[in-house]
């Protein structure tokens, strides 16, 4: 499972790579190297499995959703990622890297936030495992999520506000390298998702492929074969990768739904995969929304988890290798998934995950007959204030 | 030869070291640049390094953020640094070193680049987050166009690191003082005379320091140790602070540091 990290010092095909300052290449070599030793001990392992099971919620249900099936013409699974503490797939992720933060002896962890989850998600682990905990978030988000904020305080984390460049995600991962590089010797940076510099996008495509293997095993109790096609959004694209990764050799279609905003002819999106080209941000060479002059784009999208203008390098692989498929949605598409879903299931998803169900329903004929999986990658209740303000607008 | 190697083998002989300067491309305004880099040179700067601004400059604090942002703000772009680098060598052959983040490069296309480079007679190239490893292509485009490549240390960097930074960098090492992003510090850490040592185990090539050097007492402290200081974002707050005079400001300050470079070295060879 863990190849990737020594073959081609952390390249999938010719994306990922680490493109960082040198005063932090021995750090991700640390942590490289932390990853490959605690990470593969047998403490480590039941010391995670525990804290998966018994805090998280682990194994999250595989729940076949009728009411929608019936509408869609075709079976859905969905994989309840909503029912974990905290409300999506992103603990997963921070339960992992903090325990590793903890077994490498490092007391302070730090981390970056678009809309808050993945900084309540590392909030949540350090508070369990006694670490110090940092979240850089840019002013705009921090103005606009605070009750996210006011979650993360309650847990003992500083918020950081970033104040320079655009004052969102982006700035806030330049701002977080920027502590780390200041503050390396004592700092771990737990990035949350499964882009940035190598050993990252191996370390949290692992983390969180938890969400794959247990959807294997249980679509093959529930069903006695493999599902035809997984579905999962696409931000930076973690939990997508953890849904794919362990189907990787079956014959699975994967696909993955980016936010296509306002429109991709708008240019106000986060499809990096759909409509940028490949290049460096944030330690890595892949897709990314980037002008003629190699300068970062704004992505945007109604749901904060999708709002970044880079993307996983091994997602970048996938689409060249065509292993998967990446398609888009609109924000307006979006919004009427997570309406139809709160509706006929009672489950109110993410803004993030009402992508995958979106694109699922725009194109339902195209899964006619079929067994599909889909992410449900969190629950909405974050958003229900941005859904209020926005479809009052 | 090079004209950043000369350059730095002729202050060695003098028994001088290099003053090198780091200006943001474009700031205040890209006929700025082309107005103090002359200017510069005339009052004692030995090498500038034009910074190629960026939307996300990862290894930045917020002098050169600020300045980034304003250049780019401005329209400014490789293509037109470029046409400014060539207005500049009609009145001055200082060494230039274009100093920036990657993707811009790779945008521009790597071949084209250093062709340009090449043809408008700039001497060298940082990219602030391409270490060795990820260099391979920049490498060997640099090295056949004689143009230098030039890689950073830092005070973290392990032995395995140093060996290969020496090795790979060419024609001097950028040692980065601080563990920390460029600006102005109050006092520069204690371990640098250590760190400088034991790179010069590694390699007979130049060391020159950077980030957190910001006025001549703190070059005068580092100086005995390396081949050349690099101040950038206490020459930028000083370039912004002095408004329209900014041109005036900006030689005083380079002549106030100018005036500590000819240190005595404590290497045996030196006359000190």
């Amino acid at each position: 499972m863990r190849k990737g990290l020594r073959k081609n010092k952390g390249y999938f095909g010719k994306f990922g790579g680490r493109f960082v300052p040198e005063t932090l290449v021995p750090a991700l070599s640390e942590v490289e190297e932390a990853y490959r030793t605690i990470g593969r001990s047998r403490e480590f392992k039941a010391r995670l499995n525990d804290l998966l099971a018994n805090y998280a919620g682990r194994p999250t249900p595989l729940y076949h959703a009728q009411n929608i099936s019936n509408r869609l013409n075709f079976k859905l699974y969905l994989k309840r990622e909503d029912l974990l503490h905290s409300g999506a797939h992103k603990i997963n992720n921070t339960l992992g890297q903090a325990l590793l933060a903890k077994m490498m002896g490092k007391t302070r962890v730090i981390a970056e936030t678009g809309a808050g989850q993945h900084g309540v998600a590392t909030a949540i682990a350090c508070a369990l495992l006694n670490l110090k905990c940092a979240i850089f978030m840019g002013k705009v988000d921090v103005e606009r999520q605070k009750s996210n904020v006011y979650r993360m305080r309650l847990c003992g984390a500083e918020v950081i506000p970033v104040e320079s460049g655009s004052q969102t995600l982006k700035d806030a991962i330049n701002e977080a390298l920027r502590d780390w590089v200041t503050n390396v010797r004592s700092t771990y940076y737990l990035f949350g998702t499964a882009a940035g510099p190598h050993p990252f996008p191996t370390i949290v495509r692992d983390f969180q492929s938890v969400i794959g293997q247990e959807s294997r095993k249980q679509i093959l109790k529930a069903e006695k074969r493999l599902p035809d096609t997984l579905v999962a959004c696409v931000g930076g694209g973690s939990n997508s990768i953890g849904l794919f990764y362990p189907f990787l050799r079956d014959k699975v279609k994967f696909i993955g739904v980016e936010a296509a905003g306002m429109g991709i002819s708008s240019g106000k999106h986060a499809a990096a995969l759909g409509a940028g080209r490949p290049g460096v941000l944030h330690g890595t060479y892949s897709y990314l929304l980037q002008d003629k002059d190699g300068q970062i784009k704004i992505a945007h999208s109604v749901a904060a988890g999708l709002d970044y203008p880079g993307v996983g390098p091994e997602h970048s692989f996938y689409k060249e290798n065509r292993r998967a498929k990446y398609v888009s949605v609109t924000d307006k598409e979006a919004l009427a998934a997570f309406h139809l879903l709160s509706e006929v299931e009672g489950i109110i998803p993410a803004l993030e995950s009402s992508h995958s169900l979106a694109y699922l329903l725009k194109s339902k004929k195209e899964f006619a007959g079929q067994m599909v999986i889909m992410c449900l990658s969190g629950r909405g209740d974050k958003d229900l204030e941005e859904v209020l303000r926005v479809e009052n607008e | 030869m090079n004209r950043i190697e000369e350059k730095l083998k002729q202050l060695k002989k003098e028994n001088k070291k290099a003053l090198i300067l780091y200006l943001t491309a474009g700031y205040p305004s890209l006929a700025a640049t082309e107005k103090l880099v002359p200017e510069l040179e005339r009052a004692g700067a030995d090498i500038i390094e034009l910074g190629v601004p960026f939307s996300d400059p990862v290894a930045d604090g917020v002098t050169i953020q600020r300045t980034s942002a304003a250049a780019l703000a401005s329209g400014t772009n490789l293509t037109k640094i470029f046409r400014t680098v060539s207005r500049i060598r009609k009145k001055s052959r200082v060494p230039i070193i274009l100093m920036g983040y990657y993707n811009p490069i790779l945008s521009y296309g790597l071949d084209r680049f250093v062709a340009d480079c090449k043809k408008k007679e700039v001497d060298g190239i940082i990219c602030a987050d391409l270490p060795p490893d990820e260099a391979q292509e920049l490498l060997r485009l640099t090295r056949k166009a004689e143009i230098g490549l030039i890689f950073l240390l830092a005070p973290t960097s392990t032995p395995e690191r140093i060996k290969l930074v020496t090795k790979a960098s060419c024609p001097f090492i950028y040692y980065v003082s601080v563990t920390g992003v460029t600006g102005v510090r109050k006092s520069l850490p204690k371990d640098i005379r250590a760190k400088i040592t034991q790179i010069r185990r590694y390699t007979k090539k130049p060391v020159c320091l950077g980030f957190g050097v910001s006025n001549a007492s703190q070059a005068k402290e580092v100086l005995p140790f390396v081949d050349g200081v690099i101040v950038g974002s206490a020459l930028l707050d000083c370039i912004e602070k002095a408004g329209r005079n900014y041109l005036d400001a900006a030689k005083k300050f380079t002549a106030s540091l100018a005036a500590v470079t000819p240190h005595p070295s404590l290497s045996p060879t030196g006359r000190g």
